[in-house]
């Protein structure tokens, strides 16, 4: 014990000397970062900007949750606000930023976003997520897109199908592939890979602005009109596209499907790209990336840092540096190679990116232009959890049930206006 | 003289002395105690106190009366998960105690290597219920268990698909359950039947009665107290069952085999809703006590008797 002491005392003299110089002129920028990025290629991309910020003179103080998509961190976070003690940078997405921004928790990154220039280089769908009655309250860290079809094009050859542009057209491949004895699409049956298919429908066949009407402003009319029975009705045809024993099964096993070419498709976020590369196949050539038919939509979902209210100067310091580098050029580029997503930050150089993300920096481009960018309901960007869960269990119960369109409409209105 | 002199010198001391011979039970169990009271009845409270605020993602205080449970009772997944509690309850400790029941009886007939058998019929109560979960999974999934392996053996027509059957989701968590349970329940049932007074037996065998009358008639009745603690023991066990649904079903497919703590845990740690998710434990502690109020009643009554 007393050895112990000695030593600690011994280290700290030493550490502080050592930065004494640097000390009494500026803040030695620190920042605890709590995430639950732990496993394969999210790790590496922490690693990266950790790596990035202590470069830049950052001390880094790591505080990984592993496990639960969040639901742990969720807790750890939780409890050290209500202590008093919340940490510099927290792995919060979408509402959640807002939420606990209303708590009065987060601090300010106004002026870091204004000397950078963030309001320019930013999709303006995005700042929304971000800031907080007009301030930066958090950065963004990457932007994956949700509406594609992963395909495998040997299978798609098969039956001679070009890439479809519309569900119409989707559904006369799927049922040419369901005559040939091929399992048009694989699907995980677990409620968010549900609804991940469900919200790739509706922006299909609603457009944006019915999209945002539905699960933004969450208007009753639209929840229980004649275009969200068209969306359920189409959902009951995908769950005839579907393999018999898809219940419960994890969404990169239907990626395996896809690649070993026991399904044709998979609708799944960007992040099922990562499979493919890692059992080494080529975009392009093995598998395909294909927008879901949605007319030009994009939906969007990413991850991002908040910040918390810090009180000493070197995490004040330690929060400013964090910022910066998250939306650096740098950065962005680094990181969502790792993570298989695309820049947070548009005109980021797109040389080192392969041909799906590329094609996904273009659309986003155009579809922020054209108004026909929406966050997604399945990840958390568009509605808060109590509101995406309600749209969850709706959409799985209907999936995994004989429910006619009607009913579901009148469930998915009635869940909405309770979760609230 | 010694005993004088001793009588003289103890009594100053023997108060103490006597009172730490009495009260030294107490002041073993009263930092235990404490924590209890702290711990479990104090935060039972807290929660009791939080289902009837408006808390979301934090907890608030402010009094709200009612309103979070009106909202769970009009919320269909809650109705779900209160009817699959009624039905896992229900046939898990039914089959529970009579598949326990049967085993122990058959174990008694002095069969040869019972050591063994019995092991092997207690050990699954040894597995955590995420491993049972887990394996049943794998035993019960068409694609992967049961049916391929019947399938690969040529009976082709062979279907056993409960676990991606809405309908019949649930019972697979009765299958796993009492899988897991039943050989507990026989240990216990086997214990007692050796407690059985053999005099009665062999009167009974005198009398000219038959093996299953003797059991039926004489000896089952007896066992009414081990009936009564299996029955509590698998209840509570229903009741609070989290684990064995994340494993097994998820809960699904689409919520149909979700349970109430399942629910309870989504929504105060998944969907910041703390003020629902603890007017949904208060429920499930409703539940428990309607099962464990008239117990302890009928109990205590009894000893008043007796």
């Amino acid at each position: 014990m007393k050895t112990l002491t000695h030593k600690l005392t011994m280290t700290t003299a030493l550490v502080s000397t050592l930065l004494l110089g640097a000390a009494t002129a500026h803040a030695q920028p620190q920042a605890e970062v709590l995430h639950y990025w732990t496993s394969g290629g999210e790790a590496k991309a922490v690693q990266a900007l950790k790596e990035d910020f202590e470069a830049n003179g950052g001390k880094w103080i790591d505080a990984p949750v592993a496990g639960g998509g969040g639901d742990a961190q969720a807790a750890v976070l939780r409890s050290r606000v209500l202590s008093g003690n919340p940490p510099a940078a927290v792995q919060i997405k979408g509402p959640n930023i807002h939420e606990w921004a209303a708590t009065g928790a987060l601090g300010d990154l106004t002026a870091v976003g204004e000397a950078e220039g963030w309001d320019n280089v930013l999709p303006p769908l995005l700042q929304d997520i971000v800031k907080y009655d007009g301030k930066y309250v958090a950065v963004p860290v990457n932007i994956h897109r949700v509406d594609w079809i992963w395909a495998n094009p040997e299978v798609l050859a098969k039956v001679d199908a070009e890439p479809p542009r519309t569900w119409d057209e989707f559904n006369a491949i799927a049922d040419k592939l369901m005559a040939a004895g091929i399992t048009p699409l694989a699907h995980g049956g677990q409620p968010w890979q549900d609804a991940t298919i469900f919200e790739t429908v509706a922006l299909g066949l609603g457009g944006a602005e019915f999209f945002n009407k539905a699960f933004v402003e969450k208007d009753p009319e639209t929840l229980k009109s004649d275009t969200m029975k068209k969306v359920f009705d189409q959902m009951r045809k995908m769950r005839g596209y579907v393999d018999a024993d898809f219940p419960g099964r994890d969404w990169n096993l239907a990626t395996g499907m896809v690649m070993r070419g026991e399904a044709a498709m998979q609708i799944m976020g960007d992040w099922a790209k990562g499979e493919f590369v890692a059992a080494g196949k080529k975009p392009g050539v093995d598998f395909l990336c294909i927008p879901t038919p949605s007319n030009g939509g994009y939906i969007l979902n990413s991850d991002s840092f908040a910040m918390f209210k810090v009180t000493s100067a070197d995490d004040n310091a330690g929060q400013e540096l964090l910022a910066r580098l998250i939306l650096g050029e740098k950065f962005q580029e680094t990181f969502n190679l790792y993570k298989g997503s695309i820049p947070a930050r548009m005109g980021v150089n797109s040389d080192k990116f392969d041909e799906c993300a590329v094609k996904s920096m273009i659309d986003l481009q155009a579809s922020s232009e054209g108004g026909e960018l929406v966050g997604s309901v399945a990840h958390e960007i568009a509605a808060a959890g109590a509101i995406r869960g309600a749209v969850l269990d709706v959409v799985t119960e209907h999936f995994n049930s004989d429910m006619t369109s009607e009913a579901a409409v009148e469930r998915l209105a009635e869940a909405i206006e309770l979760a609230e | 003289m010694t005993n004088s002199m001793t009588e003289k010198s103890l009594p100053a001391k023997r108060p103490l002395a006597d009172w730490l011979r009495w009260n030294v039970a107490k002041l073993v169990v009263a930092p235990t105690f404490a924590l209890i009271i702290f711990f479990v009845y104090g935060f039972i409270a807290w929660t009791g106190y939080v289902s009837f605020t408006k808390s979301k993602m934090l907890p608030t205080y402010s009094f709200d009366g009612i309103y979070q449970y009106v909202r769970l009772w009009k919320m269909s997944t809650w109705h779900v998960a209160m009817e699959n509690l009624l039905v896992f309850g229900g046939l898990f400790i039914l089959i529970a105690i009579v598949l326990g029941c049967l085993l122990a009886v058959a174990l008694d007939q002095r069969v040869r290597a019972e050591g063994l058998l019995r092991t092997v019929y207690l050990y699954p109560m040894a597995i955590s219920f995420i491993i049972t979960g887990t394996a049943w999974k794998w035993i019960l999934n068409p694609g992967l268990g049961l049916e391929k392996m019947f399938h690969s053996w040529g009976w082709e027509s062979f279907s056993f698909d409960w676990l991606i059957n809405s309908d019949m989701a649930i019972y697979t968590l009765v299958i796993a359950a009492v899988w897991q349970s039943s050989g507990f329940v026989m240990a216990l049932f086997l214990a007692a039947l050796r407690g059985v007074d053999s005099e009665i037996i062999k009167a009974a065998y005198l009398d000219g009665a038959s093996l299953s009358r003797i059991y039926l008639v004489i000896i089952l009745p007896t066992l009414r107290p081990v009936f009564l603690s299996s029955f509590f023991i698998l209840a509570h066990m229903a009741v609070k069952s989290f684990d064995l649904v994340v494993a097994l079903t998820g809960g699904g497919p689409g919520n149909s085999s979700i349970m109430p703590a399942n629910f309870m845990y989504e929504m105060t740690f998944r969907r910041n809703q703390i003020g629902l998710g603890a007017a949904s434990a208060m429920m499930m502690l409703a539940t428990v006590m309607a099962i464990v109020i008239p117990y302890l009643y009928s109990e205590l009554r009894e000893r008043k008797h007796g």
